[in-house]
C-alpha cells in the first residue's frame, strides 16, 4: 500500500459518569484540549477533525455532528462525523488514519463523545428504533434481548458456564479501581455477579456496563511531524473494519466472523502473522462480560471457545501473559458509547508510552490493539498501535 | 515517558432527581408510517393467511427468510416465492424481565430466534415462546407456531401469538 506512516502523539479523556453537568460540546472540548496539551500542540496546527458520536436519539439533536463541531475543534476545518454504532469509538481513529496516511492532512484530531443521560427515563429506550419495523418492533424487542440471545448461543455451542463469563466482570471492575475516570470500579466476586438481578437471562445486572456521559480524543499525525514532537512516537500499525448482514437472525451468533475479517485486515497491514504471540496487550469491547471472550476469539487471540479457559487461568489479568482490558473496560470505566471505544484507544496509547501508572501491565509492551463493536451485533473496528 | 496527566476534567451530577438540576425538557411527538416494501408486504399478507413465505435465490440456492427481493450476497433480484413450514428449532433463547424502557415486567417473556423448517439452514426470525416452562427451555428444541384465529389476524408478525414446543 502506498500510504504514509501515521503516529499517535497525544490523548485526552474526561471523567465517565452516569450524568455530567457538561454538554456534549463541552465534554468534547475538554477531551480535545487535553489531547492537544498532551501532544504539545495547538488547534491551529490541526489540519482536519474526525468526530464520532452514536445515536442522535440519546441527545434529541438530529444534526449531532454539527451540534458538537465547535467543541470538537472542527471550526473552519475539513470536518466530518462518522457513525458505525457501538464500533464508532475505534472507527474514529481509523478514519483519522486515512486523513493522514493519504497525505491530505499532517495532523488530524480524532474525538469521540457520548452523552446518554438526556433521554428519560432510560437511554436504553433509544435502541427501540434500531429494530426492523415489521419483524421485530411489534414483539416489544429491547436491546438486551439480542445480547442475551447471543450470550446464550455462545454458551450453548461451547458449553460455557455463566460463572466462567462472570470472571470477566470481576476482573474489569477490579482493574477500573486504578482508572481515574472510572464510573463503576468495584471489588466484586463471581457470586455477586450470579446473584445480581436478572435483566434478560442469561444477562444479569453485573454482566452489563452502565450508561454514561464522557468524551475522549487522540491526535494522529505524520511520522515527520511526530518526530519533531517526541523521541518515542507510537505508530499506527494496522486498521480494520467489517460488517455482517442486518438480517441478524440469519447468522450463527456464537462467533463474530465480521470481527475475524476486520482483525485479519488490520493484521495484514501490521504484518502480524500470529496475533496471540505478537499482540502484547488488548482493549477489546466489553459492554457485556461475555463480549470480551467473544471478541478475543474473533480477534484470534483465543481459539473458538477457549477465551473462558484463558480467563480462568489468569492469562488476561494485568500481570498475565496477555492482558485484556487493563483499563477496566466498559464494565468498570463506563460505556458512553462512542467515547468508550476511544477510551480503549487512549488506554493502548497510555500503555505503549508507559503513562498508565498503576494500570501499567507487568510485561514489556510493543504492540497493542483496541477494538469496538456495534450496530446490530454486526460491525467491528480494529486499531493496532506499535512502539518502535 | 511517564504519566503526564494528573487531572481529568468533568463534573458529575449526583442528584437522582432530574428536577433538582438546571435542565430544560422536551418530549418529542413523532409519528411514522412505514411502507412495508415489496417483499414484506407479501410476507405480511401470507401471515394473515396463516402461512410463512420466503424468497429463493436461484444462484446461491438459498431460501431467504425474512424474504427480500434482492440477494445480499449474489446482489441480484431473487427469483420467486417459496412457502416454508410454520415449525422450526430454537437456535437460541433468553428470558426477559425488562421492557424496552428498562422497567421491570410483571411476567417474564421467553424470547427466541427460531430457525424455520423449509428455509435454508440457520435462517429464521425472532419471536416469543409460550406454553412452556422455564425449565423446559433449551437450544435445539422443536417448536411450532400458535396462530391467532383467522378473524383476528391483521397481517402482522403478531398474527403468530408465539411458538410452542411440539
Amino acid at each position: 500500500m502506498m500510504v504514509r506512516k501515521v503516529c499517535v502523539i497525544g490523548a485526552g479523556l474526561t471523567l465517565f459518569r452516569r450524568r455530567m453537568l457538561e454538554t456534549g460540546k463541552e465534554l468534547s472540548f475538554e477531551a480535545c484540549r487535553m489531547a492537544l496539551d498532551s501532544a504539545g500542540i495547538q488547534r491551529k496546527e490541526v489540519d482536519s477533525v474526525v468526530m464520532g458520536s452514536a445515536p442522535d436519539a440519546f441527545d434529541g439533536v438530529h444534526m449531532k455532528g454539527e451540534y458538537l463541531l465547535d467543541g470538537a475543534g472542527g471550526y473552519k476545518r475539513p470536518y466530518s462525523r462518522v457513525y458505525v454504532g457501538g464500533a464508532t469509538g475505534v472507527y474514529v481513529p481509523v478514519s483519522a488514519w486515512w486523513h493522514v496516511a493519504s497525505g491530505m492532512s499532517d495532523v488530524c484530531l480524532a474525538v469521540a463523545e457520548e452523552k446518554m443521560s438526556p433521554l428519560q427515563p432510560h437511554p436504553q429506550y433509544a435502541f427501540w428504533s434500531i429494530f426492523d419495523h415489521h419483524m421485530e418492533r411489534p414483539l416489544g424487542v429491547t436491546l438486551l434481548w439480542i445480547f442475551a440471545l447471543e450470550m446464550r448461543r455462545y454458551m450453548a455451542v461451547h458449553g460455557i458456564k455463566e460463572e466462567e463469563i462472570a470472571q470477566v466482570s470481576v476482573k474489569n471492575k477490579h482493574n477500573a479501581i486504578d482508572h481515574p475516570c472510572a464510573q463503576l470500579p468495584a471489588e466484586i466476586t463471581v457470586e455477586d455477579v450470579m446473584k445480581s438481578e436478572p435483566m434478560v437471562w442469561p444477562v444479569k445486572r453485573l454482566d452489563v456496563s452502565p450508561p454514561s456521559d464522557g468524551a475522549g480524543a487522540v491526535i494522529l499525525c505524520s511520522e515527520e511531524f511526530a518526530k519533531k514532537m517526541t523521541k518515542e512516537p507510537i505508530y499506527v500499525a494496522g486498521c480494520g473494519w467489517n460488517i455482517d448482514s442486518t438480517y441478524w437472525t440469519n447468522r450463527d451468533l456464537y462467533y463474530p466472523q465480521y470481527l475475524e475479517n476486520a482483525a485479519k485486515m488490520a493484521y495484514k497491514q501490521a504484518g502480524i502473522a500470529n496475533p496471540r504471540k505478537e499482540i502484547d496487550v488488548a482493549e477489546v469491547y466489553d459492554p457485556f462480560d461475555y463480549k470480551e471472550l467473544h471478541h478475543m476469539e474473533g480477534l484470534q487471540l483465543a481459539k473458538k471457545g477457549e477465551a473462558p479457559k484463558l480467563t480462568t487461568a489468569g492469562v488476561t489479568q494485568r500481570n498475565g501473559e496477555l492482558p485484556i482490558n487493563p483499563s477496566g473496560g466498559l464494565l468498570g470505566v463506563g460505556n458512553p458509547i462512542a467515547a468508550a471505544g476511544m477510551m480503549k484507544v487512549c488506554e493502548i496509547y497510555f500503555q505503549l508510552t508507559h503513562q498508565a501508572g498503576k494500570r501499567q501491565v507487568k510485561k514489556e509492551v510493543h504492540t497493542g490493539l483496541a477494538q469496538a463493536w456495534g450496530d446490530l451485533m454486526q460491525y467491528s473496528s480494529v486499531f493496532v498501535m506499535r512502539r518502535r | 515517558m511517564s504519566e503526564r496527566v494528573k487531572f481529568f476534567p468533568g463534573r458529575e451530577i449526583r442528584s437522582r432527581s432530574i428536577d433538582e438540576v438546571l435542565a430544560s425538557e422536551y418530549a418529542a411527538d413523532l409519528k411514522y408510517s412505514w411502507a412495508s416494501g415489496a417483499a414484506m408486504s407479501r410476507f405480511l399478507i401470507e401471515l394473515k393467511n396463516g402461512r410463512i413465505i420466503a424468497r429463493k435465490c436461484n444462484k446461491c440456492k438459498r431460501i431467504l427468510l425474512p424474504p427480500r427481493i434482492f440477494c445480499e450476497d449474489c446482489f441480484r433480484e431473487t427469483d420467486g416465492w417459496f412457502y416454508v413450514k410454520d415449525t422450526g428449532t430454537v437456535n437460541t433463547y433468553s428470558i426477559s424481565y425488562v421492557a424496552a424502557d428498562a422497567s421491570r415486567l410483571k411476567e417474564p417473556l421467553f424470547v427466541a430466534v427460531i430457525n424455520i423448517e423449509g428455509a435454508t439452514e440457520g435462517m429464521g426470525f425472532l419471536h416469543l415462546l409460550g406454553e412452556v416452562s422455564e425449565k423446559e427451555l433449551k437450544v435445539g428444541m422443536r417448536v411450532g407456531a400458535v396462530w391467532k384465529p383467522e378473524a383476528e389476524r391483521i397481517g402482522s408478525i403478531l398474527d403468530i401469538r408465539y411458538f410452542k414446543p411440539i
